[in-house]
Formats: C-alpha cells, structure tokens, sequence
C-alpha cells in the first residue's frame, strides 16, 4: 500500500519563482511527479514561463513577472496538476562504463569492509540496479540518482575531501552521484567513469537530464585509459542505448 | 571576422565578460550567472548605444588597462565612483565620469578605475564584443571554466575581438543623475521555507541592520548580525534556488545567493530579495550594512513593473556632451586657462 499523494503546496521564491512543491522527502513517486508537471507546464506553453528546474520534491517555475503575476502563473498550473500524475515522459537509458577501486575508488575497499561485503560483491550490487536521475545540480551536469541497494548505504566520509577527480562515482545513503568537473566531494568513491557528464565542446553539453535511466558497467583501468584519451580529445560521447522499460 | 580588438595591458584583479545571464539551463545543473549589478550594465550599454543586454566587461576592486586595436571605438563605464582614464597615442590624458561615452582611436589605452562605492564597475563597448556565446551568452561562470574569455577571468595579453571595426562620429553621450548606490535597504518576500524558522528569526531579520562580511563573491554574499534560529533543524532535500534566495545554514547567519549560485540547494531559504533590488545588492561591499523590509508579491510585481519603465526610458535621458568639453578640459590642464570655469571637472559646459 502506498499513501495518498500529499497536495500539492504552493510556494513563492521571490517575484520571479513559484515552487510547486509534492513532498519533503526523497521518494520515487514525489519525483516522478515533479518531472511528469514539468513536462506538462513545458507543454502547456504558459506565457512568461522562462525555466523550469525540476528537484527532489518539488519544481521551481523562474518566471518573467513583467509577463505573468505569480496568482496568473499558480492558476495556470492548478489544472495541470491531475496530468501530473498520469503523464509518463519518454525515458531514456544510458549505460556508463565505470572503473571500480584501486585509484579511481579508493573507498571500494572501505565500503567493503564497513557493509561486510567483498569489494567483487559492492561491484555486483552496486551494478544490478537501474538508477533513476532525480535531479541535477549542485555543478554543470551533476545528477543526483537514486536509488542504490539497501546493503550499501553508509552515511557520508566523515572527513570531506577537498577535491576528487571529474567522473568520480560516490555514494552515499542510497545515492549515487557523479562529480563533472573536479570538485570537493563527501560521499564515498567507488570508481570513476571515462564518460564527461559535461563537456562545453560537446552539442549535448550535459549528458543527462531529470527522470533518466542509468545502468553502470565494469571496465578495468586500461578500458578506463583507453576512454578516457577519447574522452579528452572529444571523440567519446554516450548515446541513450534505448528506452527505459 | 573583424581584426578589431581590446588588447588586454593589465587584467585587474578579476575582470569577466558578463550579460544578463544564460537562462534556460538550470535543470541541468547551469548557474544563470551574468552581470552582478545588470542595473548598471543595461545603463552602460544605453550610454554607448547597444541594446540592454549586450555582454560587457565586469570589473571588481581593481580595473584593467586596454589597448584599442580597432579604427575606432566607443565606451562607457558604469559604477559609483569609478572612472574612465584615456592615455591618447599621443600622450594626452582624459577622464571620462561614468555613465559618459567616449570614442578612442586606435593606440589609445584606457585604465578603468574601479567603483569605490560599489563592489562591481562595468565596461560597455559599441557592437559589444565578438566572442563565441556557450549556450546562448557570453557570461563567465569561472568555477565551471565556460563563457566569455575561455571560461575565465582575463589575463595579460588576451585579445578581446570586437564586433565593430569602427563607429561612428558624433556627439558622446552622458546619463546624468542615475542611482548606482548599493542597497542599505532590501525588500524581501517571505519564503519558500520560513516555515523552518522560529517566529523569533522573523523578528530579527527585519528587526536589525545586517553587515556584509568579507565573504562576498559573485556566488553569494554571507552576512553577519543577529542569527536566525531554526525550528526544524537546517538540512532539507535540496531545491531549487531563485535569485536573491536567502538561505539560512548551520550558522544560523544569513547567505543572499546572487549571480553565480547553485541551482538546487539544501539549505532552508528564509526570504528572497525582490527583483527590483537585486542589482543594487550585487554592487555591496564587506563592511556595508543592509536592512531587510517584508512586502507582499504583489508589491514586488510593482516595484519591477516602475523599475522596467525607468529602463525602457533611458535613450530618452541621454544628454550630448558639448564636442569642445574635452579639449576645453585638456587646455584646462595644461594651465593655458584656469578659473575661468567653476566646476570645471564638470564634463558639461555651461553655455
């Protein structure tokens, strides 16, 4: 069984923002809200809607206030709010190739240690899963995703590090997240992908969008290299092997 | 491919290339960024004629030095207290007030003084400049190396190329009595999350003048004075973050998010300035002091909707410098006249 969606609240973020927010939690079925009202006020073409940032638990609405007073705006999304829960976006699925342990996870052997697993067996689980793209943000192209398996969450590193390399792949709870660019990071690091999450060269210069599929694949080191050299000149970028079931 | 160029002599201590910010990317993890004070860009840029939102230069503490490589130009600087300095290719000196054009020939430099009164300055240039837009805008965000100049700040010996080879003569224009005066007050809407606050943390919002710390960039600017207590501890799951946000961490002390922010945050975020007074908060230096005012939405709306209207009628406040100020001034100078004009650091001449 699970509870009756909350109603949505109403928020104002200055003049110039509306937050339409279904939760305060992160939960799968409050985001798959949020993405599916995005799409439905994207489509709906309101006059003065300048961006729409989907998160968690809830969808900013930026908006031009010279164009649409935030009463005009919050009357306009009201209808679309039971669309909301039915709409379903076309999902796409990424696999991202990722090198666990040794230098690119220095915590694999750690998280092995601290959940009473064999590092082979954090490889496997954290493998299985499809993870999910709630949101993205904190920097250019990060994702927030979810959810990874229950035996594998541990709080984060007590101790931050003060820079991690682009493409490290970190966990904590039951996130996962992917720094782009090198960055201070807290959670605990697994692997690192070749793949660039953002690449200013590239058409698509962030590679993944809210509600995305995402699968990872173990590559050793010198697959890692291989890529990685591509990925430098510009010539690796990975395409949406196909929808999500 | 215009050959026209700013020739960079000196960098100052951090100029960038701004706009008015590359909208539309925020879901995907892209800070808007652009201009601190947009106020004073958009000014600017109507003083040398370009459209509001043409991307200029944005100058903080201390100005650059810029050679012209190009038949010709025309700039402006705009910021309280700053000031342009022409060093002519032959070798005579001209100061220029802010919010005044002036057009350079090619050799000429210009050292631009930064604002005293006002933590950004603005350069303005006629066409604007030549550089590839990333995702629709020339705004430098450094911490993610994109925009403007190779994602950076400028460096010595960078080569700015201009979209105008030359421009044309006529009378140099002055917008006289524009407020760039950074904010001692700000009005602020409640929210989204003051529901995360003890009913004291209102009250001591807008009950004491805050000071600017010296933590102050163009991601935020952290302020110090009475704390604003949490009722419901001070982690939420991250949202999202619209400009002016204040958010409220651990330290209880408040954080107004300005250009450069995050997109998302996890932070409860008490109040957020109005739209009508951000520019004036971007131009805050360490050690100023700011109070906060409470209005309604619809207050907000209004306050932009005037704000909107002064913009719009800009063009039509430019006053011509009289052609012979300049040299009049350069005579004055040199002492081949003295007291004959009182006032004579006023760029307009009585008649």
């Amino acid at each position: 069984m699970t509870a009756q969606p909350r109603p949505a609240r109403f928020l104002a973020a200055g003049d110039t923002a509306l937050v339409i927010e279904f939760g305060d939690q992160v939960d799968r079925a409050v985001n798959d809200r949020v993405i599916a009202l995005s799409g439905a006020i994207a489509a709906a073409r309101i006059p003065g809607v300048v961006e729409l940032v989907p998160t968690f638990r809830s969808l900013m609405v930026h908006y031009d206030p010279l164009r649409v007073s935030h009463d005009e705006l919050e009357a306009a999304v009201v209808p679309l709010l039971g669309a909301a829960g039915s709409v379903r976006h076309r999902e796409r699925f990424f696999t991202l190739p990722v090198s666990y342990g040794g230098e690119h996870g220095p915590d694999l052997a750690e998280v092995a240690e601290r959940t009473g697993q064999a590092p082979a067996d954090v490889i496997r689980l954290h493998t299985a899963e499809v993870y999910h793209v709630y949101a993205l943000g904190f920097l250019p192209g990060y994702p927030y995703m979810g959810d990874g398996p229950e035996a594998l969450s541990l709080p984060r590193r007590a101790t931050p590090r003060l820079r991690v390399p682009m493409g490290s792949v970190s966990i904590a709870f039951r996130q996962v997240g992917i720094y782009p660019l090198e960055s201070p990071a807290g959670w605990h690091l697994l692997g690192r992908t070749p793949v660039r999450l953002f690449d200013p060269r590239r058409e698509n210069a962030v590679l993944f969008a809210p509600g995305d599929k995402v699968r990872f694949e173990p590559i050793s080191a010198e697959t890692y290299d291989r890529l990685a050299e591509d990925a430098a000149a510009g010539r690796l970028d990975l395409r949406p092997s196909g929808e999500a079931a | 491919m215009s050959a026209a160029a700013l020739r960079v002599i000196q960098p100052g201590l951090h100029t960038t290339i701004q706009d008015l910010g590359r909208v539309g990317f925020q879901h995907l993890g892209i800070p808007v960024s652009g201009a601190l004070d947009p106020i004073a860009l958009r000014a600017a840029n109507v003083v040398v004629g370009n459209p509001q939102d043409t991307a200029g230069l944005e100058i903080a503490v201390m100005g650059p030095v810029l050679e012209i490589e190009a038949e010709s130009t025309r700039v402006a600087v705009a910021g309280l207290g700053s000031r342009l300095v022409i060093e002519a290719a032959d070798g005579a000196h001209r100061d220029i007030p802010p919010l005044q054009s002036a057009r350079l020939a090619r050799g000429d430099r210009i050292r631009i003084m930064a604002a005293s009164n006002s933590a950004v300055t603005y350069l303005a240039i006629e066409g604007g400049l030549a550089v590839q837009p990333f995702l629709g805008s020339l705004s430098t965000y450094v911490r993610g190396g994109f925009g403007g100049m190779d994602g950076r700040a400028l460096l010595a010996g960078d080569r700015l190329p201009l979209a105008a080879e030359t421009v044309d003569s006529r009378a140099e224009m002055q917008l006289a009595g524009f407020d760039l005066a950074p904010a001692s007050e700000a009005r602020v809407i409640l929210g989204p999350q003051d529901d995360y606050f003890e009913p004291d943390a209102i009250e001591n919002l807008t009950g004491t003048p805050y000071a600017v710390s010296r933590e102050a960039d163009r991601m935020g600017i952290r302020l110090e004075g009475e704390p604003l207590p949490h009722s419901k501890g001070y982690n939420i799951v991250s949202d999202g973050i619209a400009p002016g946000s204040i958010q409220v961490p651990g330290s209880r002390l408040p954080i107004i998010l300005l250009a450069d922010r995050q997109t998302v945050g996890g932070y409860p975020k008490i109040a957020s300035i109005i739209s009508a007074d951000l520019a004036a908060i971007g131009r805050l230096l360490p050690g100023m002091s700011l109070r906060f005012r409470i209005v309604t939405i619809a207050e907000a709306q209004t306050a932009r909707r005037q704000l909107e209207q002064a913009m719009a009628s800009l063009a039509a406040r430019l006053i011509a410098v009289r052609p012979d100020g300049p040299d009049l001034d350069r005579l004055y100078d040199s002492n081949l006249i003295s007291g004959v004009i009182d006032g004579a650091s006023d760029p307009v001449l009585p008649d």
